[in-house]
C-alpha cells in the first residue's frame, strides 16, 4: 500500500466529511471556471464582432464608443447623422459624379473625388442609417454593398449567407425600393419569412410605425455577429419613408421638385413597379448615420482614421481598440472583482478542509502512532495528511472544473444563440491552467497545521494500552 | 546461541506531572535467545509497557543498551529506529489497534508497507489464511469479533517478517476460550517463522503456558526496591 493509497482510504472513511469539504472546494473552482469561461465568452463575443471586415467606422463627431456601440452592435442610443456629402468624400471622382447626376446635387461636387477616396481604394465605405426598429430589432437602412463585401467568422472569410431568400436590391420590380433581409434571431423571434412585410416604427420600439413597409427577401444564416439581431431595408427606401429627409434650407432645394411624393398606384399590388414610381431623395436631403470603411491597406487605416478626425464633422472609431477599452476599462476590472470573490470561496474552502481535518486529528492521533509502531516514520505520517489534503483538492478541482463545463456545455445552444460564440465541454481559457496549482497549494497550506500536529504526535502515549 | 534481544543497565524514567521526575525501570540485564518464547509477569504500573515500548525504539532509554540481532538502537537515530521497528519488530497490542479505515487484507499489509516497501498481497493472504481469517479479509475491523481483531493483528506482527515479536498483553480483551488460540496462534506462528516472541502479561495462567517465564520484579531493580 503506499501513501496515497492510505490518504485514499482515511479520504473514504471519513466520507461525509470529505465529501462535504471537497463538494465546497468544487464549487469555488467551478465558480472561478464560470467566471473566467463567462470573461472569455464577452471578451470574444465583442472583439470578434468588432470587425466584420470593415476596419473604421466614421460617424458624426461624440463619443467613439457609443459610435461603435451603435454603428457596430446596433446597441446604445440612435446618434447624430452626417450630411450624405461626407459619404461621398470617400468615394472616386466617377462615383461622386454618378451619384450626384442620379440623385440630383450640387453640380461642384463632381469637380473632385472624394477626400478620403485614395486610402479607399479597392476597399468599401458602406453608409448606414440607423433610428427605426421592427419590434425590439435595430433597423438597419444600407446598401447591397453591405451583403457584397462584409465577412464574419474567426478568419473573417465567411460570405453573409442566407438561410432562404437572397440579399435585397436597390430596385426590383415586385418591390420597388422596398426590399429588407432579417438577421437568424429577427426572423425567428418576430416570426417572419420570405414574403412577409414589415413597418419600421421610428426612433425607439415602441414609437409611432411608418406607413411604409418593406418586404422580406431573405432571411440570414446566423452569424454569431450583431448582425442576427437586425433588420436591414434598403436605404433607398428607407429614405422615402416619413421623416427620413433632412429638412431642406431654400437655397439647396433641387430642381426637380415637381415630381410628386408617391405615385398613387404604388399600393396596386401585381403592378410592375418602376424605378421613378417615387422621387428619390436628392443628396442634400440624405442624411448617414454612419459608415463602415475599409482602407484598401489595413496600413493606411491610422492615417485615414487622422485625417477623418482632424476636420470638424466626422470622426473615425477603430472599433476593436474601442471595445478593448471598453473591456479594459468596465468589464475587465468587474472580472476581477468576480475572480476575487469566487477565489476567496476557494480559500473559505480550503479553511474547510483545514478544520475538517485537524477536527480529526484526535481520532487519528492513534493511527498514527500505529502506524509509527508499524515502522512507518513521522515524515511519513506527515505525508498521508498532506495527500488526504490533496486528495481533496485534486477531486473538488476536476469536479468543479467539470462541473463548470458541463454547465457551459448543457447553455451552449443559448450562448451561442446570444453571443454567436461557439463554446463545448472542452472550451477552455487560458488561465484555467492555474487553477489546479493554485488550488493544490491552498490545499498544502491547509495541511500545514493539521501535518505539524501529526508530526509531533507522540507514539507511546497514544497506542492506548 | 544467538541473542535476539540483549537488554544490558537499561533506566528509564518519566517527567510527572507535579514536577520531578518518577523511575520505572532500572534492568541490569534481559536476554531472549533465537526463537525463544518468553513470559514476562509483572503487575499492572510495572512498567511492562514502557519496557515493550524501549525495545521496539518508540521510546529512549535514559541509559544502558538495548541490542536487537546485534543492533544497538539505543545509538540509532529516531530515523534508524524507524527503520529498525519497520524491519526487526513485530507488535501485537492488547487493544489490537487495527486501523479502522482499512480491510483485514489492508491491515495485515500495513505491516510491511514501512519497510523494505514490498507490499506482498501474497504473502498478506497466506498469513490471513494461517490465522483462519480467510473468508474475511475484505471485512473492516468493526465487522469482525475481538478474537478475530486479535488474529488480523498477529498476522499483521508477522507481516515484516520480524526477529522478535513483542505482545502486550494480547489476551487480555478477549474471552478466555478465545484467549487460548490466539496463544496457541502466536506461539505457533513465531515457531514457524523462527521468531523470538517476548510476551508481557499481569496474568500467572498465561504465563504459566511459556517454557520461560520472568518476573518483571525481579529483573527491574526499582520495583524490588519499593
Ligand atoms: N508517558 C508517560 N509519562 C509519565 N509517566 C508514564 C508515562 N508512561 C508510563 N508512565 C508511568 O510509568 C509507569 C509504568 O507504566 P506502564 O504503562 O509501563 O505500566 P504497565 O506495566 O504496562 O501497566 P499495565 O499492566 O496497567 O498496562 C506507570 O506508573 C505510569 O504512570
Ligand atoms: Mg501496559
Amino acid at each position: 500500500m503506499n501513501l496515497i493509497q492510505i490518504a485514499w482510504r482515511n479520504f473514504c472513511h471519513r466520507a461525509l466529511s470529505s465529501i462535504l469539504t471537497t463538494l465546497s472546494l468544487s464549487l469555488g473552482v467551478g465558480l472561478v471556471v464560470l467566471v473566467l469561461s463567462v470573461y472569455g465568452v464577452i471578451s470574444e463575443a465583442f472583439t470578434r464582432n468588432a470587425s466584420v471586415g470593415y476596419n473604421l467606422v466614421v460617424g458624426p463627431k461624440g463619443s467613439p464608443l457609443q459610435l461603435t456601440l451603435n454603428s457596430v452592435f446596433y446597441l446604445s442610443q440612435p446618434i447624430e447623422n452626417l450630411p450624405y456629402t461626407e459619404y461621398l468624400e470617400f468615394l472616386s471622382k466617377e462615383k461622386r459624379t454618378e451619384l450626384v447626376d442620379r440623385f440630383r446635387g450640387d453640380e461642384s461636387l463632381k469637380e473632385r473625388g472624394g477626400r478620403y477616396a485614395p486610402f479607399i481604394g479597392d476597399g468599401y465605405a458602406i453608409p448606414l442609417a440607423l433610428g427605426d426598429y421592427f419590434g425590439e430589432f435595430r433597423v438597419v437602412g444600407t446598401t447591397p454593398l453591405f451583403f457584397e463585401k462584409l465577412r464574419h467568422g474567426p478568419t473573417l472569410e465567411q460570405e453573409f449567407t442566407f438561410s432562404i431568400g437572397r440579399a435585397f436590391k436597390e430596385f426590383s420590380e415586385e418591390h420597388s425600393y422596398f426590399e429588407a433581409v432579417v438577421g437568424s434571431r429577427v426572423a425567428k423571434e418576430m416570426n417572419v419569412g420570405i414574403g412577409d412585410e414589415f413597418f419600421p416604427t421610428h426612433g425607439d420600439p415602441t414609437g409611432h410605425g411608418h406607413d411604409l413597409g418593406f418586404t422580406i427577401v431573405g432571411v440570414m444564416d446566423p452569424t454569431g455577429t450583431p448582425n442576427d439581431r437586425a433588420a436591414f431595408v434598403n436605404l433607398e427606401g428607407f429614405y422615402l419613408m416619413d421623416g427620413h429627409a433632412k429638412p431642406l434650407e431654400e437655397s439647396d432645394t433641387p430642381e426637380e421638385s415637381e415630381q410628386s411624393e408617391a405615385v398613387e398606384s404604388a399600393d396596386v399590388s401585381d403592378r410592375v413597379a418602376k424605378p421613378d414610381d417615387y422621387r428619390l431623395l436628392s443628396i442634400a436631403e440624405r442624411e448617414v448615420t454612419s459608415l463602415l470603411v475599409r482602407t484598401e491597406n489595413i496600413i493606411f487605416a491610422p492615417s485615414m482614421q487622422n485625417a477623418i478626425n482632424e476636420g470638424f464633422r466626422a470622426q473615425a472609431a477603430a472599433p476593436v481598440g474601442e471595445i478593448n477599452k471598453l473591456m479594459g476599462l468596465i468589464v475587465g476590472p468587474l472580472k476581477n472583482a468576480m475572480l476575487i470573490i469566487t477565489l476567496i470561496t476557494c480559500i473559505v474552502a480550503a479553511v474547510g478542509i483545514l478544520v475538517a481535518i485537524y477536527n480529526s486529528m484526535n481520532d487519528r492521533r492513534r493511527d498514527i502512532a500505529v502506524m509509527r509502531a508499524l515502522g512507518a516514520r513521522r515524515t511519513t505520517v506527515t505525508n498521508i495528511i498532506i495527500f488526504e489534503s490533496l486528495l481533496v483538492a485534486v477531486i473538488g478541482a476536476v469536479v468543479g472544473w467539470v462541473l463548470a463545463h458541463a454547465a457551459i456545455a448543457a447553455y451552449s445552444g443559448t450562448i451561442e444563440d446570444q453571443t454567436g460564440v461557439q463554446v463545448g465541454f472542452l472550451t477552455t481559457t487560458g488561465n484555467e491552467i492555474w487553477i489546479l496549482p493554485l488550488v493544490v497549494l491552498l490545499a498544502l497550506i491547509a495541511a500545514l497545521l493539521p501535518a505539524w500536529s501529526a508530526y509531533r504526535t507522540d507514539v507511546g502515549s497514544n497506542l492506548s494500552d | 546461541m544467538t541473542k535476539t534481544l540483549e537488554i544490558t543497565d537499561v533506566t528509564k524514567s518519566f517527567p510527572q506531572p507535579a514536577g520531578g521526575s518518577i523511575q520505572v525501570l532500572d534492568i541490569p540485564k534481559l536476554v531472549v535467545n533465537e526463537g525463544e518464547q518468553v513470559a514476562l509477569i509483572g503487575q499492572s504500573g510495572g512498567g511492562k509497557t514502557t519496557l515493550l515500548h524501549l525495545i521496539a525504539g518508540l521510546l529512549s532509554a535514559d541509559g544502558g543498551s538495548i541490542s536487537v540481532d546485534g543492533i544497538n538502537l539505543t545509538k540509532l537515530s529516531e530515523q534508524g529506529r524507524d527503520r529498525f521497528r519497520a524491519h526487526s519488530i513485530g507488535y501485537v497490542f492488547q487493544t489490537f489497534n487495527l486501523l479502522p479505515a482499512f480491510t483485514a487484507l489492508e491491515n495485515v499489509r500495513l505491516g510491511m508497507t514501512f519497510g523494505a516497501g514490498k507490499a506482498d498481497n501474497q504473502r498478506a493472504r497466506e498469513l490471513l489464511n494461517r490465522v483462519g481469517l480467510s473468508e474475511r479479509e475484505n471485512y473492516r475491523p468493526g465487522q469482525l469479533s475481538v478474537g478475530q481483531q486479535q488474529r488480523v493483528a498477529i498476522a499483521r506482527a508477522m507481516a515484516a517478517k520480524p526477529r522478535l515479536l513483542l505482545a502486550d498483553e494480547p489476551t487480555a480483551n478477549i474471552d478466555p476460550k478465545s484467549a487460548e488460540s490466539v496463544l496457541d496462534l502466536i506461539g505457533e506462528s513465531c515457531r514457524n517463522e523462527n521468531i523470538a516472541l517476548l510476551m508481557v502479561t499481569h496474568d500467572m495462567q498465561i504465563a504459566s503456558r511459556f517454557g520461560r517465564t520472568d518476573r518483571l520484579d525481579e529483573i527491574n531493580l526499582v520495583v524490588s526496591k519499593t
